[in-house]
């Protein structure tokens, strides 16, 4: 097979009709006697699932709405109920979303609980309260202090304490003592999918890549919404092994690859398809990005054989939850690692955490590896904040600049 | 060999002609609702000055907000790198470039080839762009010929705080009602469009000399404005407005 033809990953079907599944299976939460919980992406989602409660995830719903390109009517939507256009286009569509407003499918599945961990920001707990009112239904929030400079043992003993609550929250609210041996079934399964899915990821540390970050944005539902589940194992066991078949016969993302670019921030949902191809265009490949790799990046804090006690550890530390030194830290390595001609960072405005600092990253990284930096500014979800003729320019500008610098390397 | 470089923008579209090293002919005209038919009301009359005729033209770039929409141009490039390269041609000594469009605005640090070592752009926002004055000079009922001018005589120029058009517009009103000099306000708005564009180009490694290209770059007051914040002298060349073509013709020609 030449690696000039594009061919389309295999495993999205299995991936549709896995989550189909999940869906049907939540929207019949009631019929089957189970609870339902919305979570935040950054969630501890093992606990649920030792309990055997469905998670939902808003911000995964969200995703769904911004590639069905009905973020900015959701956005309005809740604009009109008073919420201020100002805030994250995820909240303001889940609160319009749970007001009548249907979505791509229809409306989420109602909660039982909500489960809200501010280790990706401080907007989810403003709006899982907002939720909390409106469904009547308890909240129990997971504080994971910010880690400007290191993670302290203090701020592991607070979480843990807090990770005791949430177990005795989960068993008074199902009426069943928690089982910490579930939770180590359940931990060892979502351990085992995201060494899997930092593998599948790291495939594309080869040149000419298999798969792009655009791909890696699709086949992320499911270590978000099912990591602790065979399924997930199974899954992702599966998307390895096509990608490294693909290796081996060549066949790449981007025919003909000419440039690798790592990805920073949240995707915009509704334009992915055309960004991925005004990069094709230049034979630019977006290799990796910060934003699927967060469901991978604490991997080395887990103690599979003991799970429950790595949870704090963990959790208290994901991507979004560090301070910016260690965030562009990450960036120069991940830089390194996929071996990278540039970087794209997308200005989220919808994303505060993810946006803030990004100036600050470009410095280091241009200072520690001399790469080009774009900085894009758009919307994950709201299609006012696109505006496709500046980002077209940008983009053309940057990769005559990438042309440029790599004819001088090979003179 | 004959060139062509066209440049396509928002709000006016040049074309120049170049055979060697040479500018044979230029033209301006405004781009108008329909882009591409914008470029022949400048190619054609350009090639006639310079008494060529269009099949003996080797080789046509576009550049531009436009550039997609020259059916015939060869190659498109953007305006970064053409920038970057007429600038250079037009004084070779050159490092930074401000280039104000019409919607937007950016600044280009160049290496001694006139190649482009890196670059920014103004945010989504007009503010920082040309639009920003046209919106100011229709408010203040100052057509765009005088503004700039006008504005050297001011002494005490109003602070604008906002640093969104719409905003600025209406504060602008809100000092006409106040009786504020014409003059004071618009070095006010030179000000504010000047400490932008400063605050962004600092995000490069600005290396002097600086150079003023695109539409804007005739706005006396506006080069007066961006000199006080950068404390040096601002070159502008008296084809800066044909910056983006003469690069786009340059590239033509490699």
């Amino acid at each position: 097979m030449s690696e000039h033809i594009h061919v389309p990953i295999r495993a999205k079907k299995r991936m549709k009709e896995i989550m189909t599944h999940y869906f049907l299976e939540a929207f019949d939460a009631r019929n089957q006697g189970k609870k339902v919980a919305w979570i935040t992406s950054g969630g501890p989602v093992e606990p649920l699932l030792a309990m055997d409660i469905i998670p939902i995830y808003p911000e995964n719903h969200g995703a769904m709405i911004g590639a069905a390109k009905m973020g900015e009517e959701m956005c309005r939507a809740a604009e009109e109920m008073g919420y201020c256009g100002d805030l994250c286009s995820y909240a303001l569509s889940d609160i319009a979303c749970s007001r009548g407003k249907q979505g791509p499918i229809g409306m989420l599945p109602p909660p039982d609980m909500l489960i809200c961990c501010n280790n990706i920001c401080s907007t989810v707990v403003k709006w899982y309260e907002i939720q909390a009112r409106y469904f009547k239904v308890p909240l129990f929030v997971l504080d994971c202090p910010m880690n400007h400079e290191g993670f302290s043992p203090v701020v592991e003993a607070y979480i843990e304490r807090q990770f005791e609550e949430f177990f005795h929250f989960l068993s008074q609210i199902c009426g069943r003592p928690f089982s910490r041996e579930r939770l180590e079934e359940v931990g060892r399964l979502s351990y085992k999918a995201q060494l899997l899915w930092q593998r599948v990821l790291d495939t594309t540390t080869h040149s000419p890549a298999p798969m792009s970050a655009f791909d890696a944005f699709f086949h992320l539902a499911l270590i978000v919404t099912l990591r602790g589940r065979e399924v997930c194992v199974e899954y992702y066991s599966e998307l390895l092994q096509e990608m490294e078949e693909r290796i081996e016969k060549g066949i790449c993302a981007v025919p003909g690859e000419r440039f690798r670019l790592l990805w920073d921030n949240l995707p915009i949902w509704y334009n992915t398809r055309w960004l991925s191809e005004e990069f094709a265009r230049y034979g630019a490949t977006l290799v990796a990005d910060t934003y699927t790799s967060a469901w991978c990046s604490t991997l080395s804090y887990i103690d599979p054989s003991d799970f429950s006690s790595s949870l704090a550890r963990a959790y208290g530390r994901i991507y979004l939850n560090l301070g910016i030194d260690m965030m562009a830290e990450q960036v120069v390595d991940m830089i390194r690692r996929y071996n990278v001609d540039g970087l794209v960072m997308h200005s989220n405005r919808s994303c505060k955490p993810y946006s803030f600092g990004q100036y600050y990253i470009q410095d280091v990284v241009k200072e520690k590896t001399g790469i080009g930096v774009l900085i894009l500014e758009s919307d994950m979800l709201d299609q006012r904040n696109f505006t496709e003729a500046q980002i077209q320019s940008r983009i053309g500008a940057f990769m005559e600049l990438l042309e440029q610098q790599k004819q001088k390397r090979s003179t | 060999m004959v060139v062509a470089g066209i440049d396509v923008g928002s709000t006016t579209v040049k074309c120049v002609v170049m055979k060697g090293g040479e500018i044979l002919a230029t033209k301006v005209a405004s781009t108008g609702y329909d882009m591409s038919e914008a470029w022949g009301r400048v190619l054609y009359p350009a090639l006639e000055e310079a008494g060529v005729k269009k099949e003996d033209v080797d080789r046509i770039v576009s550049t531009g907000y436009g550039r997609e929409c020259v059916a015939e141009a060869h190659r498109q490039v953007t305006e970064i790198t053409c920038h970057g390269k007429g600038a250079h041609f037009l004084s070779p000594e050159v490092r930074t470039v401000i280039d104000i469009g019409g919607q937007d605005s950016k600044a280009i640090s160049l290496d001694e080839g006139g190649k482009v070592l890196d670059f920014v752009m103004n945010d989504r926002c007009a503010a920082g762009t040309g639009r920003f004055l046209e919106v100011m000079s229709r408010a203040l009922g100052v057509d765009m010929e005088r503004f700039g001018e006008l504005s050297l005589s001011s002494s005490n120029p109003v602070s604008i705080s906002s640093v969104c058009t719409v905003f600025a517009e209406s504060e602008v009103i809100s000092m006409m009602a106040h009786k504020k000099k014409r003059e004071d306000i618009i070095a006010g708005i030179h000000r504010a469009i000047a400490s932008r564009i400063f605050s962004m180009t600092r995000r490069l490694r600005i290396q002097e000399p600086i150079m003023l290209t695109g539409g804007c770059a005739r706005n006396v007051g506006l080069k007066k404005a961006l000199e006080d914040i950068f404390s040096c002298e601002i070159v502008v060349h008296e084809l800066s407005q044909l910056t983006g073509a003469i690069g786009a013709a340059l590239m033509a020609r490699s």
